[in-house]
């Protein structure tokens, strides 16, 4: 029987395996060092960082709903000196890539940002256009123009693979992600959270502070895949698929709608040790279908 | 520090008031390791929905067993009542920092001050300072007779227990509050004569909290209140259960340092750390 490999190279970033930490969920990967080996991971997003410190948004940030959860942290991060001196180095000990993942309020933050953080040992960059817990006039990523400019000004900066991460939350996500792709884009990833709302009918009040918050977990899944898989077949560059992965079984089905990794989120809180099951069920599934490679799964779809 | 997440087997499971379950189960891991204070997160479904593990206080440890107390306030507490003796419970622990208990030889009393299901983290507190000092005082508060929780286990340690009732069928007719009150006014000379200081260790609802604040910010006495809130990864990574905290040093160069996390920085906190009006 042939070797069964899971490596993977996206954008240049080389992975042990196609499972990724999504950003968010992970915090800078510390937290859950003292819980499970990190290394396990093929690479690991951190916790959006900002420019300048930002403490994010009121109080309740979180409601669960029905098999998923809804957010509004509101990008709070202690901004990127603290990153850089503190979170960074800690960070850099382990063997896996990590991929900062980067916010703004203005495209320039963006761009003094991806500036900062060339030279810092990072393995790529995502860009965080589509966070819906922030205020400006509408996400980045819901607007092929705009996200055209951005990702072209980053471009400019830096030469780390760089990843875009778009919304769902608008009519035809493939013209943004061509958008990202004819900007420079080296990977686009694929979906932030649903824009959702979740009411108490007793105070009549949003359970959520902020009103409206992210929709995560396995609700969104099938709203991700049906995304991934358009996306993956008007891109050439690699996609890596997220949203409500919890199991090897959803994982492969991002696979084979076309992403070439995925990115484990919302699982991290319900059972820490999702990757590691991840890993080892996609190695049983290629063993079953005679799969050798990661490769050979991505966009099988019959 | 080292984080378990381990899968055990129900010890027990039973109900010990209109709608309160104690919990058993044996995990060295977790029982060796951990302090008063801290807590577990708890999966308590099998499927997607719910979908979030529960932050519960850890009750009791004996030995290796590890007992928790809690309320079914919702469809997650409420599927966890329903498991039964040798059913599997997957939890992670020891989260979060505990109470700092350690009293300052002959000089310091404990006074713990629980409101209803509050009561839960401070036996296991109790049993801990059973270890250095033979004078706890406990106040329990309820809204019946039939909802105190706790008090025969409290006496069992030697405790001094005085009780409060909303409705006034046991105890005095009042809240835990009223019964702190009585403790820090008539002997405050006494304690200054006896260069005696108390050191106050409460959970319980809010509205509560503040009150007790209120109370023991009046009289100057040291407090640690262990809070609660809604939380998603329990560990420190998500930021979702931040609250406000009073002015940090750092704060200028990093508002952010005003913030800090019930799961991680807490659940326990310094009574004046928090920056009540927020909560």
């Amino acid at each position: 029987m042939k070797h069964i490999s899971l490596d993977i190279n996206i954008a240049g970033i080389k992975m042990k395996n196609p499972v990724i930490a999504a950003s968010g969920t992970f915090g800078y990967g510390l937290e859950y060092s003292q819980l499970i080996d990190i290394n396990f991971f093929g690479a690991i997003v951190t916790k959006t960082i900002t420019l300048e410190p930002r403490i994010g948004n009121p109080q309740p940030r979180i409601v669960e709903v029905a098999s998923g959860m809804l957010n509004s942290i509101g990008l709070q991060n202690p901004g990127a000196k603290v990153f850089i001196e503190e979170k960074l180095p800690k960070l850099k000990g382990y063997g896996v890539p990590i991929i900062a993942n980067i916010s703004g309020s203005k495209e320039a933050e963006f761009v003094k940002l991806a500036d900062l953080l060339k030279d810092m040992g990072l393995s790529g960059l995502e860009l965080n256009i589509s966070c819906p817990n922030v205020e400006h006039a509408g996400l980045f990523a819901q607007d092929a123009d705009t996200t055209y400019k951005l990702v072209r000004k980053v471009r400019k900066v830096t030469s780390l693979p760089l990843i875009v991460k778009l919304t769902p939350n608008v009519t035809d996500i493939t013209l943004i992600a061509r958008a990202s792709e004819d900007a420079g884009a080296d990977a686009i990833s694929l979906i932030n959270t649903l824009i959702g709302m979740s009411i108490d009918i007793q105070t009549k009040m949003p359970k959520l502070a902020n009103v409206i918050g992210g929709l995560s977990g396995p609700a969104v899944k099938p709203v991700a895949l049906r995304m991934v898989y358009e996306v993956s077949k008007k891109v050439r560059i690699p996609v890596i698929g997220m949203g409500g992965i919890m199991t090897s079984e959803d994982s492969i089905e991002f696979l084979l709608a076309g992403a070439s990794a995925v990115a484990i989120g919302t699982a991290n809180f319900v059972n820490p040790n999702t990757c590691c099951e991840i890993i080892e069920g996609i190695k049983t599934y290629m063993k079953a279908n005679s799969f050798n490679k990661i490769s050979d799964i991505t966009g099988k779809l019959k | 520090m080292k984080i378990f997440n381990v899968k055990k087997e129900i010890i027990e499971n039973k109900k010990v008031s209109a709608d309160c379950y104690k919990m058993t189960f044996e995990s060295k891991e977790i029982a060796c390791r951990v302090k008063p204070g801290q807590f577990l997160h708890i999966k308590c479904s099998d499927t997607y929905d719910p979908l979030l593990r529960r932050p519960i206080s850890i009750h009791s440890i004996k030995n290796n067993v590890i007992g928790i107390l809690y309320k079914v306030v919702g469809r997650g507490t409420g599927l966890l009542s329903k498991k039964t003796s040798g059913d599997p419970i997957d939890v992670i622990g020891p989260l979060g920092n505990g109470f700092d208990y350690q009293l300052l030889a002959n000089c310091q009393l404990p006074i713990l001050v629980g409101g209803g299901i509050g009561i839960a983290p401070l036996y296991f507190l109790a049993q801990r300072l059973t270890e250095q000092c033979s004078n706890i005082t406990v106040l329990i508060g309820a809204s019946n007779k039939c909802n105190i929780l706790c008090i025969d286990e409290f006496k069992k340690l030697d405790c001094k227990v005085k009780v409060s009732t909303d409705d006034g069928s046991d105890g005095i007719n009042g809240t835990v509050v009223d019964l702190l009150k009585k403790e820090l006014v008539p002997e405050n000379s006494k304690l200054k004569t006896q260069n005696l200081k108390l050191k106050i260790f409460t959970c319980g609802p809010v509205p509560m909290l503040r009150q007790v604040h209120q109370l023991v910010s009046k009289y100057n006495v040291s407090s640690q209140v262990s809070l609660e809130r809604q939380m998603a990864c329990g560990i420190g990574a998500c930021m979702g259960c931040t609250i406000k905290t009073q002015n940090h040093p750092e704060s200028l160069r990093d508002k952010t340092q005003n913030y800090k996390q019930v799961c991680k920085d807490g659940p326990v906190f310094d009574i004046k750390e928090i920056v009540w009006e927020d909560i």
